[in-house]
């Protein structure tokens, strides 16, 4: 086992690829949070009476509320008061086109393997791309608005389609729901909105890169996706962010809202700097994303690749309300170094006969700690409800540890609920049959990894799944013993 | 320090001024660990669906007189035909002339517990008071505070204990509330073997409160076997906390019975801190009317090499909750570890509910653990076949019931206690479905 202990060594002596920082002047709010930081938040964007009202209640709220300690993680406090709450690169003009962007902006994506302009020709992909809080490039967004679909970002809606924002903000994870939402509803900055009219099935994957970039800066984003009766919507989120020595605080908001017979996918792709093999520095992911199936035959689908953040702490949920709903969540967490992960997922049962599943893939390796929590909630009139969960968890190296939390909570006896959860190493046997049949040990495992986690991979768009595929490469193979 | 059911307590105790005299130092530091902590209530995560406080906010009085109890309530929750050591408490007092000891002293020690303080027991030195979860648990505090008279068994090395021991506590709830504290502790030395089983039977109509704790010490190469069942009145709590400690090359087998109660809280911990151990545990709970039952179990393996079985099964009707946390811990370096653990429920009654949690915690990587959990109803075509065949619906919900229940008894050796519990669980489940 030695040449895996090798391998192993090679693997998480590797720095972080796409760290790197770009120069872009940013014009910044002052250090810290306070009433004025959140007026100034609303004016430097324009933003009507009754969105600063609701960011001021929600600032009120968070002012009284306490930061949970009940996750297995461990990190120091977080001082809200060094945080810089806003920050938009610089821009007089709104561009009309990829022209007029700043090359600087463009260069970064470059770097990342997805220039706009390559991405408009080759793939089909609608990009709204985020850099620190201000969305500056949307492509597509003429073809999109051809089928009455609406794809801008946040702070575009509020100004256009103010009816719909006002209504459906914070109806799926209200402003009080959690200390994090709270603070991200007073402060949020940017983010994305997709608006899918009745009966219409968006032809092209939407999605958005988020980037992290100036130093200091909390990224607060706020996504809200709403799917009409009938509609279809695949929304894909990927993050990759540059490197940092002090962590770095994320905590966004997404909502779903899906009405009767509508679908949303949501697929995220999470490689932010995890910090470095000693443990410093990395993001810490709080993120509240949540669904609500609020229409009969209604469906959300959560996918997950997350590979990166020091801290990742997040529950991708679903709320079935709708009769004949159905919630899925599928995730592959891969934890090394000293990351941290608590996630997992809440499936709400409360319309008849709704049906969720749970597919967790927990990897974990050097001295990181993995953890996967879920609820599954039957409520009294959730009749004939069903759910299966599997969370199964790999362990590489013998310092590093898997934790699993289910709740399961059943009030109607029709429901039938199965849950189960394996913890293993890869078998000496699977290995050995391998080398037997000529492959390499560092192939062997990569198979059996990828073998592993493919029953979530594969519910990823093709553009991902790519990518998705590389990450756990990059991070993973070959560092089993 | 501030819920009024901790204040009651604490005032009842004191007032009470029972004379401790034995045991004062550890009582001593108990008392103040129990001053730490808060009687749990919801906010507590591990009594977040069983918040014992609530049904402690009632005004018990400590009862230290013994109440006349008669040989018939005894005989009535004896096993028949059980060929046995018996070992009676009433509430929380040793009863000599009910207790009926008939294995040889060179086979096994069995005394009240504040005896073997008195004649200064070694074992009592060495192991007493080292593993039970007094600086978490209040209720277990509480206990090794407080507890009133209890049972000290010891058995000494390469000796099996030909008969099985029976201990009874039998709480006396008819003339008014009762509080009741008891104590077993026991250590099995090297090779060396035993079958318990602990009864809890409630008679009366008050409310009552059973705080039990016990301390097992299973040394290297022994083996135990231990039935716990409760079948207490509908007014009574009873929380239980034990603590099984093994060392190299152990065995234990566990099976716990909850049929009746208003409030019952089962804190089974198994530390398994030797190499080439073997734990089995079974339980099964049969609810009905409001009984509230939680089964709290925690597996923690300490040491490589070790085999863990859990299996916990459980049927609710009426308006009864089922509760149930496993935990499985895997310490750093526990290498070849393995752990499995199941729970199955079924829910009869549209108001019945259950919450479960199994949880695996692992810091090693070369084991193999797994939980599985489900829960649902009857199978409809299991139904519908057996009505076919001329079964009324009745019967064949009984019958399917009673063969999901009969699994958990499988492992159990002793004859006579099988075919009791078997009689038990399909009465039970004749009579109410």
């Amino acid at each position: 086992m030695s040449k895996s202990n090798q391998v192993l060594e090679e693997i998480t002596s590797k720095e972080y690829e796409h760290g790197w920082t770009v120069n872009l002047e940013t014009d910044e709010a002052p250090k810290g949070l306070n009433e004025e930081i959140v007026r100034f938040i609303s004016s430097r964007k324009s933003e009507p009476e009754w969105l600063l009202d609701w960011r001021l209640k929600a600032f009120r709220q968070w002012q009284k509320m306490v930061e949970p300690k009940w996750p297995n993680v461990t990190y120091p406090a977080i001082n809200y008061q060094d945080i810089i709450y806003y920050s938009a690169p610089k821009q007089k003009v709104k561009p009309k086109s990829l022209n007029e962007v700043d090359p600087e902006l463009i260069k970064t994506f470059e770097k990342l393997g997805i220039s706009l302009t390559e991405q408009k020709r080759l793939t089909g992909v609608a990009v709204d791309a985020v850099i620190d809080s201000v969305s500056v490039a949307t492509t597509f967004k003429e073809k999109l608005s051809e089928l009455g679909i609406i794809f801008c970002s946040f702070s575009e809606a509020v100004k256009e389609h103010p009816e719909l924002v006002k209504k459906y903000l914070g109806s799926v994870v209200p402003m009080n729901d959690n200390y994090f939402a709270a603070l991200n509803s007073a402060v949020f900055s940017d983010g994305s909105f997709c608006y899918i009219p009745k009966g219409v099935r968006c032809p092209m994957e939407l999605s958005t890169y988020f980037r992290i970039n100036a130093a200091n800066t909390g990224q607060f984003e706020r996504t809200l996706i709403i799917a009409d009766e009938g509609a279809y919507v695949s929304y894909l989120e990927g993050c990759t962010a540059p490197m940092r020595d002090e962590n770095q605080l994320h905590a966004a908001v997404v909502e779903l809202y899906a009405m009767k017979g509508a679908e949303i996918k949501y697929s995220t792709v999470q490689n932010w700097y995890p910090g470095d093999k000693d443990g410093k520095g990395g993001i810490y992911n709080f993120v509240t994303k949540r669904g609500l199936c609020a229409g009969d035959h209604s469906k959300i689908s959560w996918t997950q690749v997350e590979t990166g953040s020091a801290i990742t702490w997040k529950y991708p949920s679903c709320v079935l309300k709708g009769d004949y709903s159905v919630g899925e969540f599928y995730s592959v967490a891969v934890t090394n170094n000293y990351q941290q992960a608590d996630t997992g997922t809440k499936m709400i049962h409360i319309g008849k006969n709704t049906r969720s599943r749970i597919v967790s893939k927990g990897i974990s390796a050097g001295k990181s700690q993995n953890s996967y929590r879920g609820q599954v909630h039957i409520l009294k009139r959730a009749t004939n409800a069903r759910n299966h969960s599997q969370c199964d968890s790999l362990l590489m190296g013998d310092q590093c540890g898997a934790h699993t939390f289910p709740y399961i909570d059943v009030e109607n006896n029709s429901a039938r609920i199965e849950h189960e959860a394996t913890t293993s190493k890869i078998g000496e046997d699977q290995i050995f049959y391998c080398l037997q049949r000529g492959i390499d040990e560092e192939a062997a495992v990569a198979l059996i990894v990828n073998g592993y986690a493919k029953e979530v991979l594969n519910q990823l768009p093709m553009e991902f799944a790519v990518e998705a595929q590389k990450l756990l490469a990059l991070t993973l193979e070959g560092s089993v013993g | 320090m501030n819920t009024s059911a901790t204040r009651n307590l604490t005032a009842e105790i004191l007032d009470a001024q029972q004379p401790f005299d034995v045991a004062v130092d550890s009582r001593k530091q108990a008392w103040e660990q129990f001053r730490q902590l808060e009687l749990p209530t919801g906010k507590n995560e591990e009594y977040r669906f069983t918040p014992v406080t609530r049904y402690l906010e009632k005004n018990f009085t400590w009862k230290t007189d013994n109440p006349e109890s008669t040989l018939s309530s005894v005989q009535e929750c004896l096993i028949p035909q059980l060929d046995a050591n018996v070992i009676v408490l009433v509430n929380g007092r040793y009863n000599a002339s009910l207790s009926k000891i008939s294995s040889p002293q060179s086979e096994v020690t069995i005394t009240p517990l504040s005896e073997a303080f008195r004649t200064g027991h070694p074992a009592i030195k060495e192991h007493y008071n080292k593993h039970l979860n007094n600086q978490s648990d209040a209720c277990a505090a509480l206990n090794s505070a407080a507890w009133q008279e209890g049972v000290f068994i010891y058995v000494g090395k390469n000796t099996v204990v030909g008969k099985p021991i029976f201990i009874l506590q039998l709480n006396d709830a008819s003339q008014s509330q009762v509080i009741t504290q008891t104590r077993v502790f026991a250590v099995l030395e090297k090779d060396s073997s035993v079958a318990v089983i602990e009864k809890s039977d409630t008679t009366g109509n008050q409310f009552a409160f059973h705080n039990f704790a016990e301390e097992w010490i299973v040394s290297e190469g022994a083996h135990l076997e231990y039935c716990k069942i409760q079948n207490d009145a509908g007014k009574v709590c009873q929380v239980s906390n034990s603590v099984i400690y093994q060392a190299n090359n152990s065995k234990l087998n566990t099976f716990t019975l909850t049929l009746n109660g208003q409030l019952i809280r089962n804190n089974l911990n198994i530390l398994i801190d030797g190499e080439n151990c073997e734990s089995h545990f079974y339980g099964l709970y049969l609810l009905t009317g409001t009984t509230h039952a939680d089964n709290h179990t925690v597996v923690d393996h300490r040491k490589p090499n070790s085999f863990s079985n859990e299996m916990y099964k459980g049927i609710m009707d009426g308006n009864s909750k089922g509760v149930f946390n496993g935990k499985i811990y895997v310490r750093p370096h526990a290498q070849k570890t393995n752990a499995f653990q199941s729970n199955r429920n079924i829910i009869v009654s549209d108001s019945a509910t259950i919450n479960t949690k199994p949880q695996l915690e692992i810091w090693a990587d070369d084991v193999k653990c797994s939980h599985g959990c489900t829960s649902g109803q009857l199978d409809e075509e299991a139904l519908f076949y057996l009505r076919s065949r001329g079964i009324s619906e009745t019967n064949a919900k009984a019958m399917l019931l009673y063969a999901f229940a009969a699994e958990v008894l499988a492992p159990i050796q002793n004859e006579t206690l099988k075919v009791y519990l078997d009689n038990l669980i399909a009465e039970r489940l004749h009579k109410n479905f």
